[in-house]
């Protein structure tokens, strides 16, 4: 074991009672949604898939894509990407050393959230406007 | 009581040397999909709900199928990355730590060629 005596010093708090911040969440949320997008992803392919096999198998999936759980599960990938992609552009922005004051870590964390909501709305009605 | 030397209980316990190369790696993909994903939200999101007849007229476009290939490459090599990263954080076993790097990383690299095949072969028509 690489660390048997850590000695006798206070554990810094546990999660439950830490108050939670911003920067917190958007961290934790930005890996769920990079895992949860895994989902749509697989969809995609497989939607590419029968597209490619032939038109009664894309009907199937496509078919599948765009049932109310398949809706579901497109659109609230959509707000993931959104998310994940704020989220990721934030990290690029930090790796060079900025946004790290307080005011700016809570202003960003909260930005992204907002924007992510705007984007997904406004993709939507892209998409739906044809 | 141990009779080893402080050097030598940490020597090979260190850092392997590659974080920085996992780490650079999401980075990378991570700028490549700025503009791949905004592409393929642009070109192949509206074709989901689409027809048959649409969906393969839309790939014979060689920039929407180029982008989506690469989309959907780097997006599973950025999601293999991802995956290992979760996988180590919160799996300690050793076993199931090993069963789950090498199957994530292989179920993405299979299903991010199949995606790319899938669109390759509208793009060429058959």
């Amino acid at each position: 074991m690489a660390d048997v005596n850590r000695g006798n010093r206070p554990l810094s708090p546990h999660i439950s009672i830490y108050r939670r911040q911003i920067n917190m969440v958007t961290s934790i949320v930005n890996r769920i949604t990079g895992v949860g997008m895994a989902l749509a992803a697989v969809l995609i392919v497989w939607w590419l898939l029968a597209a490619s096999t032939s038109a009664g198998y894309f009907d199937f999936v496509n078919g599948l894509l765009t049932s109310w759980l398949g809706l579901l599960i497109m659109f609230g990938s959509l707000w993931a990407l959104w998310f994940h992609f704020l989220g990721g552009i934030r990290h690029l922005v930090m790796d060079f050393g900025k946004g790290y004051e307080l005011k700016s870590v809570d202003f960003w964390g909260w930005a992204i959230v907002v924007l992510s909501f705007v984007l997904t709305a406004a993709s939507i009605m892209c998409l739906a406007a044809g | 009581m141990s009779y080893k030397t402080d050097m030598g209980r940490v020597i090979g316990l260190g850092s392997a040397k590659e974080g920085s190369h996992d780490w650079w790696i999401s980075r990378v993909t991570s700028v490549a999909l700025i503009p791949l994903m905004l592409c393929f939200l642009w070109k192949v999101a509206p074709l989901i709900g689409g027809t048959h007849a649409e969906v393969l007229t839309a790939f014979q476009n060689p920039f929407t199928a180029i982008t989506t290939i690469l989309f959907i490459m780097i997006s599973f090599i950025h999601l293999a990355g991802g995956l290992q990263e979760v996988i180590v954080d919160y799996v300690h076993g050793k076993a199931t730590l090993v069963v789950l790097l090498v199957s994530t990383k292989l179920l993405c690299w299979g299903i991010g060629f199949a995606g790319a095949f899938a669109v390759a072969k509208m793009a060429f028509g058959a």
